[in-house]
């Protein structure tokens, strides 16, 4: 079943075309890799998907509860609260709060917690606070965390960073988790655990994942299908012994006549 | 659950026990009219300093338009109260005040909080400049000369108890859903959206609350000081409320209540000095950014939890 259709989407920046006509599709429960050169318009593409910038043409279309949906002139929250999430090329977490409650933010939507509950501390308010927690640490438990529930996010290390980011972005429900570079400054132990960690988040939650990776171990491991982006323009897509053999992706990468 | 009961208790007991020792100190006469006059002025400060600290420390926007949502609350507050002076009339006053700061500040807010950092200082510090012109232009605020005789309802009792009721209020909405969301937009705006946090609405939530406690302060501060006029809610007046909030550590209310105490207190003892009182507490303030940048208690926080939490600590290692 298709979850996420784009038809022909297109994003100008004055004169430059970042993302021209791209037309593509995400099925339910799904792992799908978007590579290319840098400079393709990868980032920018993952923009136009969640929302932070609009597109100049084209449609992005999301199959909810509540039937198709269309996402083009979504706010992110919006977008967020359809059951997208993503994580950041360079790490943007909420660096001075706690990881419990970097956690808990991406609940907020989720969380039915009223405003005089809160003020006047009603009995209602303990339960639900303290639900929300137990739900939040067994989340991090998943992910080896739940040491480290009342750490500062700024004092983890890189590879537990990149980590707390992908768990912030599972508690809020999503049915799509975009990866913007989940590898990027890791080494190949860390990449090795990262790819374990990406197939057994598909698994558990049943989820369909977008990621953007340079990595091609772990693009050739995890991916079903392949996506190849240059100058704004989708150039192959196929499975990875597919692109592996692609001409004009390796062209792409490589150079040269062909 | 008991846990959280016990805590609450414990808050309930401070404020209760502060409330005596006051009253036991005035009754054996340690702190006279002068020292009441003090404690009244910091009380004030307090809770308009704890609501500029929900905004710009928490909630991370600059505002520098403080005083005059304290205006909208002194006068309105003062227009109420000199029609039916009686206590009923100050808290129809103060309610009626920070109604109708917060539906300014609401207003105001849905269009400018799109700024950031500097630019959403000078929109805030225009809408203040906005409030006092117009105050200073009406026939019912008595224009420039502004109100007088207006009753004295605001006793030390009453500063005590909207001191707790406000900050109350301020630090159970950070510790709670709304809160986070709130710190959220300060430490990332677009994480924070790409979670599913409306940034805009929250922004605008902690601006609101932040505006209804600066009209709270300033309807006690109308009804203490009894004459009220537009010059009181100029820039300056934003900028004494900034200090407060600056010195005693931005993102700390502990912090705002140590800074409003020892300004008060310093502004005191420098009454002696005549006209070198402004050029020491100017020093003061020098010196203490100078050598405690971060403010005086940073981001730390008194809390009755964590100072059970160590207590216990301390015993069990003691029995082990």
């Amino acid at each position: 079943m298709t979850l996420l259709d784009i038809k022909e989407l297109t994003k100008n920046f004055g004169g430059l075309t970042a993302v021209s006509d791209v037309t593509m599709h995400l099925n339910d429960n799904e792992l799908v890799a978007l590579i290319g050169p840098n400079g393709a318009g990868k980032t920018t593409l993952f923009n136009l998907l969640t929302g932070v910038i609009v597109p100049s043409e084209g449609t992005i279309s999301m199959q909810t509860d509540n039937g198709l949906q269309v996402l083009n002139k979504m706010k992110p929250y919006k977008v967020a609260q359809t059951g997208l999430a993503r994580t950041f090329q360079n790490i943007r977490l909420f660096k001075d709060l706690s990881v419990l409650d970097n956690v808990l933010i991406a609940m907020t939507a989720n969380n039915k917690e009223g405003f005089f509950e809160s003020i006047f501390r009603l009995p209602s308010f303990y339960h639900k606070e303290a639900a929300l927690r137990k739900e939040a640490v067994d989340l991090l438990k998943i992910f080896d965390m739940q040491d480290q529930v009342d750490n500062l996010a700024k004092n983890l290390p890189y590879g537990a960073q990149r980590r707390l980011e992908i768990v912030r972005a599972l508690a809020t429900k999503p049915r799509i988790l975009f990866l913007d570079e989940p590898a990027a400054g890791m080494n190949p132990e860390e990449t090795a655990d990262l790819t374990r960690l990406i197939r057994q988040i598909q698994k558990e939650f049943r989820i369909t994942v977008l990621l953007i990776e340079h990595d091609m171990s772990l693009v050739m491991n995890l991916a079903q299908r392949i996506y190849v982006l240059e100058y704004g323009q989708l150039i192959a897509e196929g499975t990875p012994a597919e692109i592996q053999k692609d001409e004009k992706v390796i062209k792409a990468y490589l150079g040269g006549e062909s | 659950m008991k846990k959280n009961l016990k805590y609450n208790l414990t808050w309930l007991a401070i404020m209760v026990v502060g409330y005596v020792v006051i009253n036991l100190l005035e009754f054996v006469g340690v702190i006279d009219q002068f020292g009441e006059n003090t404690m009244v002025l910091i009380g004030i400060n307090i809770i308009l300093a704890t609501g500029l600290n929900l905004i710009i420390g928490f909630s991370g926007q600059f505002s520098l338009g403080h005083a005059g949502f304290m205006a909208i609350g002194a006068y309105v507050c003062a227009l109420i109260t000199s029609s039916i002076s009686t206590p009923m009339g100050m808290a129809i006053g103060m309610i009626a005040g920070a109604a109708v700061s917060a539906l300014v500040a609401l207003i105001v807010g849905i269009p400018t909080l799109r700024l950031d950092g500097d630019y959403l200082a000078i929109a805030t510090m225009g809408v203040a400049e906005i409030i006092r012109i117009i105050l200073n232009n009406l026939k019912i605020t008595n224009g420039p000369a502004g109100l007088y005789n207006i009753p004295l309802l605001a006793t030390w009792p009453v500063v005590y108890l909207m001191v707790c009721v406000t900050t109350l209020i301020i630090v159970n909405f950070i510790h709670s859903r709304d809160g986070r969301a709130v710190m959220s937009v300060r430490e990332n705006e677009i994480a924070s959206e790409s979670m599913g946090v409306n940034t805009t609405k929250w922004k605008v939530l902690a601006f609101v609350i932040g505006a209804a406690t600066a009209a709270i302060g300033g309807a006690l501060h109308a009804n203490y000081i009894q004459t009220i006029a537009p010059t009181d809610f100029g820039i300056m007046e934003s900028i004494n409320i900034l200090i407060i909030v600056v010195l005693g550590g931005i993102g700390s209310i502990t912090g705002t209540f140590v800074a409003a105490a020892v300004l008060g207190l310093l502004d005191m003892i420098l009454q002696n000095f005549g006209t070198l009182r402004m050029v020491l507490y100017s020093l003061a303030l020098i010196l203490l950014m100078v050598f405690k940048p971060s403010g005086l208690l940073g981001t730390w926080e008194f809390s009755v939890r964590n100072l059970f939490n160590r207590f216990t600590k301390s015993k069990q290692k003691g029995d082990a």
